[in-house]
């Protein structure tokens, strides 16, 4: 049995990190479903948001692995529930003036935006968690998706907790 | 501030600050600049034939001494030269540190003359890796590179240094410690999991001491010896344990796994508890896992967080340096045993019956021809508890492992995870390096010794005088095995005819060495007796054996323990009665 988790890795901002991290995945033969790096408060820190698919043994051994990299500071499990989980989205929509309303009126509803307009198409923003986004695609499909581009997921702890804990 | 120096005398600087007495090297183009100052050094550059011999013979050193070995080598095939024994020491967490010199900074990734991206290339098969464009960086680096090869569970560690940083002009500031966010091996155990586990010893009618080389490792093998001593219970040691517990000891089963002993096998799989001290449930050990030691709970002490729980559920977790881990086991068990101890009689007579029934032996061929096995049972006769055995990859290492009586630490080095062919001779010429007192004696094959020999010039030259006792059986033999067993004796590409080409003891002459030959049993006592006599020099000695004989016993990969084979057509008894 097999489930999605998501991983908030502190990493040292140092060249190859990526390439470790990735490296380790593919030799052990773990599945990432999304991968997302970016800065940190400490600029010699960055994060890095990780959701992979495994079984809950399987996941043990994923966090001592990455552990286990020199350059992983901390590794914290985020709980979808006590955490926020957000992905960003970018699609393009074909629209016809008959319906372009319709697709306005839908994208007000999952409260995304608009952020550029063409003769036959528009280019919609959304961010949300993977079900929200899931849903606006599944509304949207049936106008036409031209393009899609998505973000990995990003994600920290709810209220005062803090997602990092330096060693 | 200090005077500035180049990138080069930097790096030498530092490993002069490191420790090192040793390295083993070849220099080329991205390196040149570091050999500059390694021409006056008191560092000991051995100039070796290829670069593996370098990484193997760094392995050799670091095993017989417990130090870190050291190998250097240039940019591009140089480096990658080095990738199999930095994979092989990772493998047995052996802790080795290779610098490598890379094309100048701004040639990176242009596809330069001999430039390869050895960060990339090594990083599934190092602890850690670093490539170095900066010259300040040098010394952080380094300082670095041997912490983290020495430190928590050892390794392999690479540095990779581009030419300009070598060049290029910088102070010297070598750290006084390291200090590294995300590494901080765990080295005490957690009280109460020491509690737990002297709870289930106490509780335990069948309990086995799974040994692996992490004992070696830790240097806890006095400790050991006083915990065994304290239960009373069997002890197994696995391949890469060899020497950590005395053969002759009374408790010692011998080795578990695929060519075990009987009674070492037999004893973990019916175990009631496993205490396993610094080994990792190697494949080659549990056969199939699923049916591993079924009944048995376990005690799994290592340093390695990912170790515990990797390939078999653990009941108690001792996560932390061996050492302090039984010594912290050893009062809870004396308190725990005030309580009650569990009497092992009746355990240990079932253990002893499948040690008189199945020890260990050999037949001798019936056409006279030499027995492998009674060349290495008398080279370790002969030789003797103290000196040094290295073996390569195969037949001559399981039946080295076998027929060789281990007394001490450090008195067994091979290739246990990565199974390298070719470690041999220049594993125990790094051995000899670094242990020159000791006698060293190279077991090889015949297909091994024809992939890294060339290191017996460096030894002639340098006055290295290792043996290397060739167990010539003019095939591939543990593969020959296998074809015999499993592929309806179809001999597809096993066959080394090198019984004719080369003549082994031709070929150590010309490499400086003294080459001798054993071809019938009456030559074997002679021919030893002459080798160990010479001390000046490199001695190859070609024994000519038997090719059919093989190793047992032997669990098939993937098969249950249950089904271990001892010979081809005998099984222990409990098989027929059990399954």
């Amino acid at each position: 049995m097999s489930q999605t988790h998501t991983l908030s890795v502190l990493v040292e901002n140092s060249p190859g990190v990526l390439a470790r991290v990735a490296s380790l995945f593919s030799r052990r033969g773990y599945n990432i479903d999304s991968l997302a790096v970016g800065p940190t408060e400490n600029p010699d820190i960055s994060r890095m948001t990780i959701v992979i698919d495994v079984a809950g043994h399987a996941l043990e051994q994923v966090i001592a692995q990455l552990d286990k990299l020199i350059n992983v500071i901390s590794i914290t499990q985020l709980n979808p529930v006590t955490s926020v989980q957000r992905e960003l989205l970018l699609v393009k929509v074909s629209t016809t003036p008959e319906n372009r309303s319709q697709v306005l009126e839908t994208v007000q509803l999952f409260r995304a935006k608009v952020v550029d307009v063409a003769q036959d198409a528009v280019t919609i923003e959304a961010t949300g968690n993977a079900e929200k986004i899931q849903a606006l695609l599944r509304v949207l499909e049936p106008y036409g998706i031209k393009e899609l581009v998505q973000s990995g997921l990003v994600a920290m702890e709810r209220g005062l907790r803090i997602t990092e804990k330096f060693n | 501030m200090s005077q500035e120096i180049t990138g080069a005398q930097s790096l030498v600087r530092s490993l002069e600050n490191a420790g090192v007495d040793v390295m083993f090297g070849i220099p080329g183009g991205a390196i040149l600049p570091a050999y500059d100052p390694i021409f006056d050094s008191k560092i000991r550059h051995i100039l070796v034939r290829h670069e593996q011999g370098a990484g193997h013979a760094a392995t050799g050193y670091a095993q017989a001494t417990g130090r870190v070995g050291v190998c250097i080598a240039t940019s591009g095939p140089g480096a990658t030269n080095l990738v199999t024994p930095l994979a092989d020491a990772q493998m047995d967490s052996v802790p080795i540190v290779a610098i490598t010199g890379q094309v100048s900074s701004g040639a990176i990734g242009t596809d330069a003359f001999q430039e390869a991206d050895i960060r990339g290339i090594t990083m599934p098969v190092t602890k850690h890796n670093f490539l170095v464009t900066d010259p300040k960086d040098i010394p952080r680096a380094i300082a670095e590179a041997f912490y983290i090869a020495e430190t928590g569970r050892p390794g392999a560690v690479l540095v990779d240094i581009a030419k300009d940083a070598l060049q290029l002009m910088t102070s010297f500031d070598y750290p006084s410690e390291v200090n590294l966010a995300g590494y901080k091996p765990v080295l005490n155990p957690a009280a109460e999991a020491l509690r737990d586990a002297a709870a289930l010893i106490a509780s335990s009618s069948a309990p086995v001491l799974y040994v692996g080389g992490g004992v070696m490792k830790a240097n806890a093998t006095k400790e050991l010896m006083e915990l065994a001593e304290l239960t009373g219970a069997p002890v197994v040691t696995t391949l890469m344990a060899l020497g950590s517990f005395p053969d002759s000891h009374p408790q010692h089963l011998g080795m578990p796994g695929m060519h075990g002993t009987v009674a070492a096998v037999t004893a973990l799989q019916k175990a009631d508890l496993l205490i396993t001290l610094g080994a990792r449930f190697d494949d080659r050990v549990t056969g199939k896992l699923s049916s591993f030691a079924p009944n048995a709970k376990i005690i799994h002490a290592d340093i390695d967080p990912a170790e515990i729980g990797k390939n078999r559920k653990v009941d108690v977790p001792l996560l932390g340096d061996l050492k302090n881990s039984i010594k912290g086991l050893i009062p809870e068990l004396k308190a725990a045993f005030k309580k009650s101890q569990p009497d092992l009689t009746g355990w240990w007579k079932t253990v002893n019956e499948w040690r008189t029934q199945f020890p260990l032996g050999f037949d001798e061929p019936s056409d006279g021809s030499l027995s492998p096995q009674y060349v290495i049972q008398r080279l370790g006769q002969i030789a003797g508890p103290d000196a040094i055995y290295v073996a390569g990859v195969g037949q001559h290492q399981m039946w080295a492992s076998q027929f060789v009586n281990y007394e001490k630490p450090r008195t067994w080095l091979n290739s246990g995870g990565l199974g390298t062919m070719g470690y041999a001779v220049p594993a125990a010429m790094g051995a000899k390096v670094g242990a020159p007192d000791k006698v060293v004696w190279a077991i090889d094959g015949d297909g091994c010794f024809q992939m890294t020999n060339q290191e017996l010039v460096t030894c002639a030259l340098n006055n290295i005088p290792i043996k290397v006792a060739i167990i010539n059986n003019e095939s591939l033999g543990m593969v020959r095995q296998w074809q015999t067993l499993f592929y309806n004796e179809r001999y597809s590409n096993t066959e080394l005819h090198s019984k004719r080409i080369p003549d082994f003891a031709k070929l150590g002459e010309a490499m400086g060495c003294v080459g001798l030959r054993a071809e019938s049993k009456d030559d074997v006592d002679r021919v030893i007796n002459e080798a160990m006599a010479i001390n000046d020099r490199p001695v190859v000695v070609d024994f000519s054996v038997h090719r059919d004989a093989m190793v047992w016993p032997m669990v098939a990969a993937g098969a249950s323990n249950d089904l271990i084979t001892v010979a081809r057509s005998m099984a222990p008894v409990w098989d027929s009665q059990e399954l």
